[in-house]
């Protein structure tokens, strides 16, 4: 008998701060696993963003850094510049690369820098108490939208993928979910051509990740999946874009 | 004298098993639902975080290590051995 399944190596033992069942775990651990099996640890530079997921230095076992509130691809940029043998890859939230750093998310984007982006979309502030984020479902109750978002007053949910995909600098642009274990096999496998083609030179690779925040999204962890499931992947088709 | 039978490989390769980290767990369920087999459920101790752990309960032997409860799992406390 031997052990199938464990924690990855690019792992640390800590455990989280993260609320029961939310999505950030599974989205660390995939990218640990990845990094595992590319055996790129040593060359690895992570890009914590502000949000549920700001110390995730503290979960990663390889070297990491933090940007400011919407600023990992700018910050990417730079470290990949001064240091092309390494690989960069950036972790963001809805809030982080759909609202504050949308300017950054598609100007790095339009310059083809090679980098790594996971775009983690819980359609919700987490971090700051469950907000509206500009990927918010149309009806859907949050901390600002108490009567539920409605696009006369908040516009539409945005569809940071299929933006992205008209850009000729962007390499590769796929949605998964992570609502299954069969999804999250997917998003692994996204998650490591994203990775695989930094390592080829091929260009701007974003993953765009369905996730829940049962915290906000107000449902229990297993609901919450549900309504990913159900109701976000409806707004947000997956498939890759580019 | 009946021979005595001695625990072999054998017996392990047909009874994959998961083991369970009580302590990191967060009692989020989701192994509990996405378990296929329905191995595994809460326990009835309260652990340091303050909730329920899960448990694995296999008396059938239903357990066929297809890792769908550490997939799930948002916080690495499940190890499958097969
Ligand atoms: C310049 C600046 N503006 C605003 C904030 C407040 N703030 C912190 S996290 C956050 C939103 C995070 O949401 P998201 O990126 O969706 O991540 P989640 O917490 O849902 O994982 C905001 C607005 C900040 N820290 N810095
Ligand atoms: S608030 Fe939401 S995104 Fe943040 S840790 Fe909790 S469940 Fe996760
Ligand atoms: S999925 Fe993980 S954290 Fe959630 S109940 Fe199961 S073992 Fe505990």
């Amino acid at each position: 008998m031997s052990k199938i399944l464990s924690k990855p190596k690019s792992m640390k033992d800590s455990s989280t701060h993260y609320c029961a069942g939310c999505g950030h775990g599974i989205v660390h651990r995939l990218i640990c696993e990845i990094i595992d099996e590319l055996g790129i640890r040593e060359e690895t530079i992570g890009i914590a963003p502000v949000g549920c997921a700001v110390i995730a230095y503290d979960y990663w076992n390889f070297d990491v850094t933090e940007a400011a509130h919407g600023r990992v691809p700018a910050v990417a940029t730079g470290i990949k510049r001064v240091a092309p043998e390494n690989i960069v890859f950036g972790y963001q939230g809805d809030g982080d690369l759909a609202a504050i750093g949308t300017a950054e998310i598609v100007h790095a984007a339009n310059r083809g820098e090679n980098i790594t982006i996971i775009f983690v979309n819980n359609a919700v502030y987490g971090m700051t108490g469950g907000q509206m984020a500009p990927t918010t479902m149309l009806k859907q109750k949050t901390a600002t939208t108490p009567l539920g978002r409605d696009q006369k007053t908040h516009g539409f949910p945005l569809k940071v993928c299929e933006l992205l995909s008209v850009l000729p600098g962007v390499s590769y642009a796929e949605r998964v979910s992570i609502h299954s274990p069969q999804n999250i096999i997917k998003a692994k496998k996204a998650i490591k051509r994203a990775f695989q083609n930094q390592i080829d030179g091929v260009g701007f690779s974003i993953v765009e990740v369905l996730s829940q925040c049962p915290t906000y999204i107000g449902l229990s962890p297993e609901d919450s999946v549900k309504w990913v499931a159900e109701t976000m992947i409806k707004e947000y088709p997956l498939g890759v874009f580019r | 004298m009946w021979p005595v039978r001695r625990k072999d490989k054998r017996d392990d390769i047909i009874m994959p098993k998961i083991e369970i980290n009580k302590e990191r767990c967060k009692g989020c369920r989701l192994c509990v639902v996405y378990c296929p087999k329905g191995c595994i459920r809460l326990e009835d101790f309260i652990n340091k975080r303050g909730v329920h752990p899960v448990l694995f309960l296999d008396k059938d032997k239903k357990c066929t290590g297809c890792s769908f409860c550490a997939i799930m799992c948002p916080d690495m406390c499940i190890e499958v051995y097969k």
